[in-house]
């Protein structure tokens, strides 16, 4: 919306949007006073103190490792195949017309739109009908699905502002297909793939509800909070994991902001 | 930034041409653009027919086998008793009580969205723009566990909020709530209060960002002709603004409403045992081995959402998104 002079708001709709943020960061915030607090039964508040401690009795948690790395390697594969499947359709879509093209982005879009429960619990019920495992790719195999349309988002809305001429003037100019996308395609979906890349990792990082239908007895970082939130064992430990996991999800979110703001304005999009 | 990068190391203005098996591949890609689209849509399209589409098949194929009551064995012959058994009042229930939820969490999101949105749209400029954006984005992309785990603690009975009424002596009113018969309990994290707050914390960035790209499109000199031609701000906002913005509402609306009525983690960990469809899911393929009924429960969020998108279509909330 434009409007020649910048008109000052009226007070009430300023509190109203001030109360809204507040709204949404504020619990957020709460987590990382949590994080240094010595109660250890309950949710005091006011903390009676704050300690670094529970800091190094995270750290020397095998579980919370383990939980961690699992994490980590699942994200990197699934973001993997994403960033393949995704820039595959996405170019695809976004340089022909073909029949069929709008069946194609809602492929791609109905495992978010749809709630995870179903994506999870078809994904299972597929599996026991084939009987396959549960293993670490039955985890990656959930979260690429839904990774793939994050990172489509992002290069659909890249290839939509890279004109088309641009192309043909590197075909004109003697190029082969390979090399054209090599020194011209390339270069110029680069950041947006990246971007989606980092989102496609947070999305899949922090994912919890396909995942306790693929996983099995393995437990992800999500399981492992989840299991903490409904039968705690030592609230501090869950305290300081919540805080570190709010930090490591902060990180790639704000890269990708840096990446794709101007004229995208796409980067979240997709969740 | 792109000329930048594609400067950065300066090409030769004509490539040598490759040639072997490269340059037959690039020039067959020439002459036959179909065939370099097929097989770039191959990978994708196989992924996602066979493991996404064939298990929800594999689902929907679950939905019309039985349970033998006596066994435990799931019957793999074609019947729709397990959808009757949808209709028992325990279970009708249950989608009641998740459709009546999500209702309210997308009415009282758009409610508190829209001021957000609206400022943003309109009055944030430059560096407040960016600021209100990743004052959206932010907590839309934290964890969802962390999340839900920070409410836990706001909303527990030794937490901030008591705390926080009881400074401002206001415990009465808690309490008073908290005895009401169907919102209430014993605390608020063990309440539907609970629930309904967690909800509405966790989608709510979800309705702000597409009333805020319908709002971005709703010109300016329109709100302030409105005004020109004698419109109270309320009149505005009636007849102008809130048409406009409507198909934003309602595609956020997609987000909330459907995200609702799959969850099964909040309600688990704040609200009360009262079931929601999530949950009932859940535990009918978990502790009680029942997955043709649970795929039954499955097929009505669904139905529900392949409703809610067809009118959703029809308002032009697409378009929005």
């Amino acid at each position: 919306m434009r409007s020649d002079g910048s008109p000052s708001a009226p007070l009430g709709l300023k509190i109203a949007a001030a109360g809204g943020l507040l709204f949404l960061h504020l619990p957020i915030l709460l987590i990382f006073v949590y994080a240094f607090t010595t109660e250890e039964k309950s949710f005091a508040w006011p903390p009676p103190g704050l300690t670094m401690q529970w800091f190094a009795v995270t750290w020397n948690r095998p579980d919370v490792w383990q939980a961690l790395s699992l994490s980590v390697r699942v994200a990197a594969i699934s973001t993997l195949v994403a960033l393949v499947l995704g820039t595959l359709c996405a170019a695809a879509v976004s340089r022909t017309r073909f029949f069929g093209r709008e069946t194609i982005s809602l492929l791609v879009i109905l495992p978010i739109a749809l709630p995870g429960i179903i994506t999870g619990i078809a994904l299972r019920s597929a599996f026991s009908l084939a009987e396959i495992p549960f293993s670490f790719w039955t985890i990656v195999l959930g979260h690429a699905t839904f990774c793939v349309v994050v990172v489509y988002n992002n290069a659909v809305a890249r290839f939509r502002r890279t004109s088309g001429s641009m192309i043909e003037a590197s075909m004109d100019l003697g190029a082969d297909g390979f090399q054209t996308f090599r020194h011209v395609v390339l270069p110029n979906i680069a950041t947006a793939l990246l971007a989606g890349g980092m989102l496609a990792f947070a999305l899949s990082f922090d994912e919890v509800i396909v995942t306790t239908f693929t996983a099995g007895q393995q437990q992800t970082l999500p399981i492992w909070m989840l299991e903490e939130l409904i039968r705690p064992r030592q609230r501090p430990v869950t305290n300081v994991v919540a805080m570190v996991v709010v930090l490591v999800t902060l990180l790639p979110i704000l890269v990708a902001y840096y990446l794709t703001r101007d004229g995208d304005q796409i980067a979240g999009s997709g969740k | 930034m792109t000329l930048t990068a594609a400067h950065a190391k300066p090409a030769p203005a004509v490539l040598p041409r490759g040639g072997g098996v490269r340059g037959a591949l690039s020039d067959l890609f020439w002459r036959q653009p179909r065939l370099l689209l097929l097989l770039m849509l191959l990978p994708p399209v196989l992924w996602l027919g066979i493991v996404y589409i064939g298990s929800l098949f594999a689902l929907l194929l679950q939905s019309f086998f039985s349970i033998d009551e006596f066994s435990g064995l799931i019957n793999r012959e074609f019947t729709l008793k397990t959808y009757g058994d949808l209709l028992q009042a325990a279970n009708l229930d249950i989608i009641l009580r998740t459709v009546t939820m999500a209702a309210l969490v997308t009415f009282a999101s758009a409610i508190i969205a829209f001021p957000i949105a609206y400022y943003a749209a309109r009055y944030a400029r430059g560096r407040w723009k960016a600021l209100f954006y990743l004052g959206v984005m932010l907590p839309l992309w934290s964890s969802y566990l962390v999340k839900i785990y920070a409410w836990k603690l706001i909303l527990a009975k030794e937490g901030i909020l008591t705390w926080l009424l009881a400074k401002l002596h206001l415990l009465w009113l808690l309490d008073g709530w908290l005895s009401l018969p169907v919102v209430g309990g014993n605390s608020l994290s063990v309440s539907s209060t609970g629930t309904f707050i967690v909800f509405v914390y966790v989608w709510l960035p979800f309705m702000i960002l597409p009333v805020q790209a319908a709002l971005e499109r709703v010109p300016g000199n329109l709100v302030e002709a409105s005004s020109d031609l004698g419109a109270s701000p309320g009149q505005t906002f009636r007849n102008v603004l809130f048409p406009l913005a409507l198909p934003g509402i309602v595609a956020g609306s997609i987000f909330t409403f459907s995200l609702t009525l799959g969850d099964y983690i909040i309600p688990q960990i704040i609200g009360t045992s009262r079931l929601f469809i999530g949950q009932a899911v859940y535990s009918q393929q978990g502790t009680a081995g029942n997955i043709p009924l649970a795929a039954a429960f499955t097929v009505v969020p669904i139905v529900i959402m392949g409703f809610y998108l067809w009118g959703a279509k029809r308002m032009g909330a697409f378009d929005a998104l």
